[in-house]
């Protein structure tokens, strides 16, 4: 028997998990003490424990292996798939799946032209926002001039909720190197490689150190790879969580040790990037994709997705859905598949309000998107964006006024600060939001919120402050009586915003239990033992805290 | 080289500016050249002798290119494609610019020159909550690039991040290498910048510098670390030094 500890499997929601093999046996929710049931079960006669395997939450019924649960079905896990076969640990367990055979076919039976003619034409497009087609940047950089040609993987992952380019550093941190590798030959012009990760993700970065020093010792880097005649290497730069280091010339200010802050690109990295010189920066799920367009063809990548969007897109999926997780897609499937196929619907049965895509600063999208093909193309034309791929799904108990607030504050934390319009526009744009979801809203609110997103979005220095408004652009497109009835109404509809709702107790279902009376933090409810109850307004804070320990549904709010 | 002929050496570019076909040595910033050809264009970071920032966002102009507009700052543009089209007073143009002003003003209400500009631009108060404490300092960094590019002594810098951007000395404290020149306080586009002289002795940015007087009249006219500063970085004896610039202009 062997135990093989492995990488992130993405079903978040139901971890920790386990597979036996060779049936497969899917076990989740593992708990210490399940241990010592588990392994007599395979010493004995191999059945599965019952009670472990997956049970569907509406059927009950159980599923077997990990094909059969439905989070799973619907997923074309490219990337995905091997961070539950093999020990991120160890080279042997990556080559035994076939690893390191495209870099081999890469450097003995390729020249640099044909790589970057197979990338082009598999149609790869860049996974960290962009959709920049890959085998043209690739191209680009390899014409620039230069005395080195930077290669970058940019594994700064910022936004919150979203763990894509964790999971596989943690998990497959080998398919990255073999991806830069394969991109050192192609771009060529003495190659020299930096992997920025996020130095709050100390697993990735032991992993990748790991894998990297392994890879050099097993010549797979450093000189004369596979006596190829490349010679490459990577190192390993760690950021300090700034989110706007994920924007390409900030990360690359950061990587030369100067404060990152992004620059204009009228002139593009690709010319002029790192150190002033050619530099080719690609995000980790991009490069995780190069090794297996390599090995299986551009044509076997190009038949996966839709006729501008090729592949698979790895999401994170999370918010007020029954499946949490990693989920790795098709292009072109629509949200609904993914929110209610895989996602398995809203958690509680409540109704479906709104998916927001692209990270803090991708847009909201409503019921009426939910059938769009997810594409780069589609999520761009109605106000969205792919980004690098958050999916926060909202419950109708979700107010959209304070949702924009709350991504416009995060971004206005991560501003760098260098432009105007994005470190003032957003401040004021959080401004006038804390004052509509206060109750302090006033006539004109909606029209200068509109010409700030404005400001903010076109004459910005860099794309994050570009994107910043699309949660306040879309969430009023699509919601816009939410935000009148908040600043004319004085009312928040999903009884969110605590400027605006008030608590008060039924007299009629109140059996005087006394629970909320213990239980509210500043005592402003009172009354007798076995007496209706009465909540003092002016003292109440809106904590809700009577309200979830009311066991007679005797609370109301309005 | 006068210009005409740096022009007709180089590699030159041809594109439109409001309707008029001009041209532009390939490269060359775009707000200078706009500025040459007495355009009118608001802006606060640029200046002529140090890099662009795309700080203040100011100078924004429209740019059509193959059919299609879009907004960019001036001072940062290299002029480098032919046939683009420059439009740098349509509607939008003037409308981004005074919400980007408004934005100045608020965060800036202490500053005239701030409230001047945008007055002149039409704007009777912003719409925003007046800031307090922010003194007269909009964050351009032009004093932080003028002592990095043009002094090179790097005594000065920004600090924090985001809304919490702050420009001073290292750890706010009396710089090590600051020389008490003042291109900083004279290049300031905002007057934020403190600097007092009295009895021989100038303060700035915390530091005390003891005056030299000109050899010739008399005056006091520069810290005397300063001109030290300038003998051994330019291998000149320090009596050269020793001259005011009024006189040395006579």
């Amino acid at each position: 028997m062997e135990i093989r500890p492995t990488g992130c499997r993405g079903l978040c929601e139901l971890g920790p998990l386990m597979s036996i093999h060779p049936k497969g046996i899917f076990y989740v929710g593992l708990k210490p003490e399940d241990m010592p049931e588990v392994v007599e079960s395979i010493m004995n006669n191999g059945e599965a424990v019952e009670r472990l395997l997956y049970k569907d939450p509406i059927t009950g019924e159980s599923e077997l292996t990990e094909e059969d649960v439905p989070f799973y079905k619907k997923q074309v896990r490219l990337l995905l798939a091997q961070n539950g076969h093999i020990n991120p640990e160890s080279l042997d367990d990556y080559l035994a799946i076939g690893g390191y055979e495209a870099l081999a076919k890469a450097l003995s039976d390729m020249q640099p032209e044909q790589i970057i003619e197979e990338i082009k034409s598999s149609g790869l497009r860049g996974r960290g926002g962009g959709g920049f087609p890959t085998g043209r940047k690739w191209e680009s950089c390899r014409r620039a001039g230069g005395d080195v040609h930077y290669i970058i993987c940019n594994g700064d992952e910022g936004d919150p909720g979203a763990y894509m380019d964790r999971s596989i550093l943690e998990g497959n941190p080998h398919s990255v190197i073999e991806g830069m590798v394969i991109g050192a030959k192609a771009i060529g012009g003495n190659p020299k490689g930096y992997v920025y990760v996020r130095n709050e993700y100390p697993l990735a970065v032991n992993n990748l150190n790991l894998a990297i020093n392994v890879a050099r010792r097993a010549g797979l880097l450093g000189k004369d790879i596979l006596g190829s005649g490349l010679d490459f290497d990577i190192e390993i730069r760690r950021g300090g969580g700034a989110f706007v280091c994920g924007e390409s010339t900030a990360l690359m200010a950061s990587l030369e040790g100067k404060v990152g802050e992004p620059r204009a690109k009228h002139i593009h990295t690709v010319e002029s990037g790192l150190y002033d010189q050619p530099t080719n920066l690609n995000n980790v799920e991009t490069w995780a994709n190069v090794p297996l367009i390599i090995s299986k063809g551009a044509g076997w990548f190009s038949k996966i997705g839709t006729k501008s969007s090729k592949g698979t897109k790895v999401f994170s999926l999370v918010g007020k859905i029954n499946n949490t997780g990693l989920v790795e897609v098709p292009m072109g499937i629509t949200l609904r598949e993914i929110v209610y196929d895989i996602g398995g619907g809203i958690r509680g049965g409540k109704k479906f309000k709104g998916v927001q895509t692209g990270g803090p600063s991708g847009g909201v999208l409503t019921e009426e998107h939910l059938d769009l093909p997810v594409d780069f193309e589609s999520l761009d034309e109605v106000g969205s964006m792919m980004g690098s791929g958050g999916m926060i799904v909202m419950d109708e108990d979700t107010c959209m006024v304070d949702v924009a607030k709350y991504f416009i504050h995060f971004l206005e934390e991560e501003s760098c600060g260098k432009c105007t319009t994005c470190r003032d526009g957003m401040r004021r744009l959080g401004q006038v939001l804390d004052r509509i979801t206060d109750g302090k809203g006033r006539d004109g609110d909606i029209e200068l919120i509109e010409d700030l997103c404005e400001v903010i979005g076109e004459a910005s220095l860099c794309a994050l402050a570009g994107t910043a408004p699309n949660p306040v652009k879309t969430t009023l497109k699509y919601f816009r009586d939410e935000y009148e009835a908040h600043i004319y109404k004085k009312k928040c509809p999903a009884k969110v915003c605590k400027g605006l709702i008030t608590f008060r107790i039924d007299k009629r279902k109140c059996t005087g239990c006394h629970v909320c009376y213990v239980n509210c933090p500043v005592n402003c409810i009172s009354g007798k033992k076995k007496e209706a109850h009465v909540i003092d307004s002016s003292k109440c804070i809106r904590c809700g805290v009577c309200l979830e320990s009311c066991k007679f549904d005797a609370v109301r709010v309005k | 080289m006068t210009r005409e002929v740096f022009i007709m050496s180089q590699n030159v570019i041809r594109y439109k500016v409001n309707g008029k076909d001009v041209a532009a040595p390939r490269g060359r910033m775009l707000l200078p050249e706009l500025l040459d050809m007495g355009i009118e264009i608001p802006t606060l970071c640029h200046m002529d002798e140090i890099s662009p920032y795309g700080a203040c966002r100011l100078c924004l102009v429209e740019i059509v290119r193959k059919g299609r507009s879009n907004i960019t700052t001036s001072c940062n543009y290299a002029i480098a494609e032919e046939g683009i089209e420059v439009l740098t007073d349509t509607d939008r143009v003037k409308r981004l610019r005074r919400m980007v002003m408004e934005l100045h003003w608020a965060r800036n209400p202490e500053s005239d020159v701030i409230e001047r500009m945008a007055r002149k631009m039409g704007i009777e108060k912003p719409r925003f909550p007046l800031d307090e404490g922010n003194g007269k300092c909009i964050l351009c960094g032009i004093c932080v690039r003028v002592c990095d590019e043009v002094v090179g002594v790097h005594a000065l810098t920004f600090s924090g991040r985001g809304v919490h951007r702050e420009i001073g000395t290292p750890f706010d404290e009396p710089s090590s290498t600051c020389i008490g020149c003042g291109a900083c306080y004279w290049s300031c586009p905002t007057n934020a910048i403190e600097m007092k002289e009295k009895g021989g002795v100038r303060e700035i940015w915390g530091k005390k510098f003891d005056m030299e007087r000109c050899s010739v009249c008399g005056e006091y006219f520069a810290p005397k670390y300063q001109l030290e500063y300038l003998a051994k970085t330019f291998k000149t004896p320090i009596k050269e030094l020793r001259v005011c610039m009024t006189c040395r202009g006579k």
